[in-house]
């Protein structure tokens, strides 16, 4: 994107702010921007501000154009607790809308451009442009729903859904330790170590190894959740069926990949181990085990989701009166949608958590991996 | 002396060292072998079920008829495989095949939602790594986000998917591949972005000299670059579209379908109904996988790859 585009989408932005000025803010009878002060100021200052980044560039251009857009995007969301705007927002609300969207879509472009020398301010960029994404997609979707005033049942607005998560911290964390503490952790040791456990075996007698392989890659491409139901009616109702779930779907990908793992050290170091006179245990421990560990690291990443999922699914086939599983069939059929995206969030919150701990467990035991050396 | 006498005699491989004997001896065995486990663990978990179902009738009883019930037990805990294979086969060639007790039926609805999500899916992720490949801010602003949602338990947004959709009035097929196609589009945009990404510097290069448009560099080199990744990705998505349908089926309560069978059968205690739907997803999903194999193998001799 050329310098001359960029000033057009500021000036652009600048005539949205100034013509909301003048423009109806409602469908309903409600006072104007001009009759609201501390609105007119953050608009005219988002206005001057925009009007700064069109004929600066880099980061000269990122700082008062973020600036403004935050302006723009406090005074939008001031304008939406007035009951008038909400529901049935008109022309100029939309018009400030679009100038924040516009004015920020353009920081994020010229902040992508930017290709910084040092590593340290580039891990920062790395960091600051999906950051900075995410929020004006959170504010697109806080605007849109409340300024449309689109029913809570199809999609509440993220503030509503934040205040829920805020307000049912101790049924959230109820159902945290019922699903994830229990139910995911639990399975995950089982399904990961019983895996593992059998690949050394395998791997230890070739002949149940090649047997095994494709049994494995075969079962690991199965939808393994369907047999939630089955586990419901073996284990009861509460955790251990989840568990046994959650042990069952992990198996087979921790199986796979430690199998590859274990068969990833070279001919050369085997014979080293040899020529050592290393026994079995030796070598396993010093050899094999090392080198399949970034295998065994890619399986736990990939089971960290897989556990969650199969933990939450394995709730829809009946529960205790808690985890995060039931909570989101019981309030989907409630209607209550807030409640549903809290979980979802608690969902995510822990799935990131969880994957990022094997991650970092990942980067400190096998630092000496290639993908690592820098 | 001739060059014949010199060689060594030809030594006859005996019948276990045919390679076909070789690489089938094992999986034979370790199958046999779990068949085996199923059938003592089948005796052992229906045994306390059947030996209370005799003392009820206060009939006198053998070992032999124990035996006998643990095989043959109505509703077991673990039905024998027999009976799961049985079942299999009455349900899907017993009735007709638009009967709602055909697992055709409920296989071909699954079936139908499964397909029409993963080309969604699948025409999704290749046009998102389209665009990520072309666009550093998208690649920069954009594939944090999609690497992010990978850790997230996107399953568990089914439901909501499944009330909203049929709030705004969606109903039937369309919610479910909707699901269907959110799921898997993420494993081909990540396959995808790395396949395009995949030509070497120096190819890219070579491209420039020759004064190539980004169009050309995109259909000449990007694209068959990215044909191996696409396929792989493609065989992830499949089954994760099959599971997808599935789940999707749950909270419906769904009339039909595969998810509706294992959700009708947990409600009843129809284990081997469960078993026999199991057996269909999987036939399902290994087939859907030969699918798009087969699809690779085909493009691939197209494109001249040489086995």
């Amino acid at each position: 994107m050329n310098a001359r585009k960029r000033r057009l989408g500021f000036i652009l932005a600048v005539m949205g702010l100034l013509a909301a000025l003048v423009l109806p803010l409602s469908s309903e009878d409600v006072a104007g921007l001009t009759t609201r002060p501390i609105l007119s100021v953050l608009i005219v200052a988002a206005a001057l501000l925009f009007a700064m980044a069109a004929w600066t560039q880099g980061i000269l251009m990122v700082f008062p154009g973020f600036t403004g857009a935050f302006c723009g995007a406090v005074a939008t969301l001031t304008l939406l607790r007035d009951p008038g705007v909400a529901g049935s927002a008109a022309a100029g609300f939309w018009a400030v809308t679009l100038a924040v969207w516009l004015g920020a879509a353009l920081c994020v472009v010229e902040l992508a451009s930017i290709r910084p020398r040092n590593a340290l301010s580039r891990r920062a960029l790395d960091l600051a442009i999906p950051v900075l994404f995410g929020a004006v997609v959170f504010y697109l979707w806080e605007v849109l729903v409340r300024g449309f005033g689109v029913s809570p049942v199809i999609m509440p607005a993220p503030s509503a859904a934040a205040a829920r998560f805020v307000a049912s911290l101790p049924t959230l964390g109820g159902d945290f330790v019922q699903t994830f503490l229990r139910g995911v952790l639990i399975g995950y040791a089982i399904g990961c170590g019983a895996g593992l456990l059998v690949a050394i075996v395998a791997q230890r007698f070739a002949f149940l190894g090649r047997g095994l392989l494709p049994l494995g890659n075969f079962f690991s491409a199965l939808p393994l959740v369907g047999v939630a139901p089955i586990m419901v009616m073996w284990f009861g109702f509460d955790w251990p069926s989840k568990a046994a779930v959650v042990a069952l779907v992990t198996f087979f990908p921790m199986l796979v990949n430690a199998l590859a793992g274990l068969s990833a050290s070279g001919h050369m170091e085997r014979d080293l181990m040899r020529s050592y006179g290393a026994d079995y245990s030796q070598a396993l421990n010093k050899l094999y085990l090392p080198a399949a560990l970034p295998f065994i690291f890619n399986a736990l990443k990939i089971n960290a989701t897989l556990a969650l999922i199969g933990a939450i699914v394995a709730e829809f086939f009946g529960t205790p009166t808690q985890g995060i599983g039931f909570r989101i069939s019981t309030e989907a059929g409630r209607m209550a949608l807030d409640m549903v995206w809290a979980e979802i969030a608690l969902a995510a919150i822990a799935g990131m958590a969880f994957y990022g701990l094997v991650a970092l467990a990942e980067r400190v035991t096998t630092f000496w991996h290639p993908s690592y050396r820098t | 002396m001739t060059s014949s006498t010199l060689a060594l005699p030809e030594k006859r491989a005996t019948w276990w060292q045919y390679p076909i004997v070789e690489r089938y001896t094992p999986i034979v065995t370790v199958v046999l072998a779990l068949v085996a486990v199923w059938y003592i663990a089948a005796v052992l978990m229906n045994l306390s079920l059947v030996r209370d179902g005799f003392e009820r009738e206060e009939t006198p009883y053998t070992v032999s008829d124990l035996f006998e019930g643990t095989m043959s037990a109505e509703r077991p805990l673990l039905p024998a495989p027999h009976q799961v294979i049985e079942a299999f086969v009455d349900s899907v060639f017993g009735y007709a095949p638009s009967a709602p007790r055909s697992l055709v039926f409920h296989s071909a609805v699954t079936l139908s939602a499964t397909l029409l999500g993963f080309v969604l899916g699948a025409l999704l992720g290749i046009g998102l790594a389209l665009l990520i490949v072309h666009s550093r801010v998208l690649e920069k602003s954009l594939l944090p986000w999609v690497i992010c949602s990978q850790m997230v338990p996107i399953l568990a947004l089914a439901p909501i998917f499944i009330v909203v959709l049929g709030a705004m009035g969606m109903q039937g097929l369309l919610p479910k591949s909707i699901i269907s196609a959110y799921l898997c589009f993420f494993p081909v945009t990540i396959g995808m972005v790395k396949g395009f990404t995949s030509p070497d510097p120096i190819q890219l290069d070579l491209m420039r000299t020759w004064s190539a448009s980004p169009r050309q560099v995109l259909s000449k080199l990007r694209w068959p670059a990215a044909i191996p990744y696409l396929f792989a990705s493609l065989k992830v998505a499949v089954t994760i579209s099959l599971i997808g349908a599935i789940v999707a089926e749950l909270p419906t309560g769904g009339e039909a379908g595969i998810g509706a069978r294992l959700l009708a059968g947990s409600y009843y205690g129809q284990t081997i109904q469960i078993w026999a739907a199991l057996l269909a997803a999987a036939v399902l999903a290994s087939g859907l996988i030969g699918l798009v194999d087969l699809i690779e193998r085909g493009v691939a001799r197209q494109m001249g790859v040489r086995p």
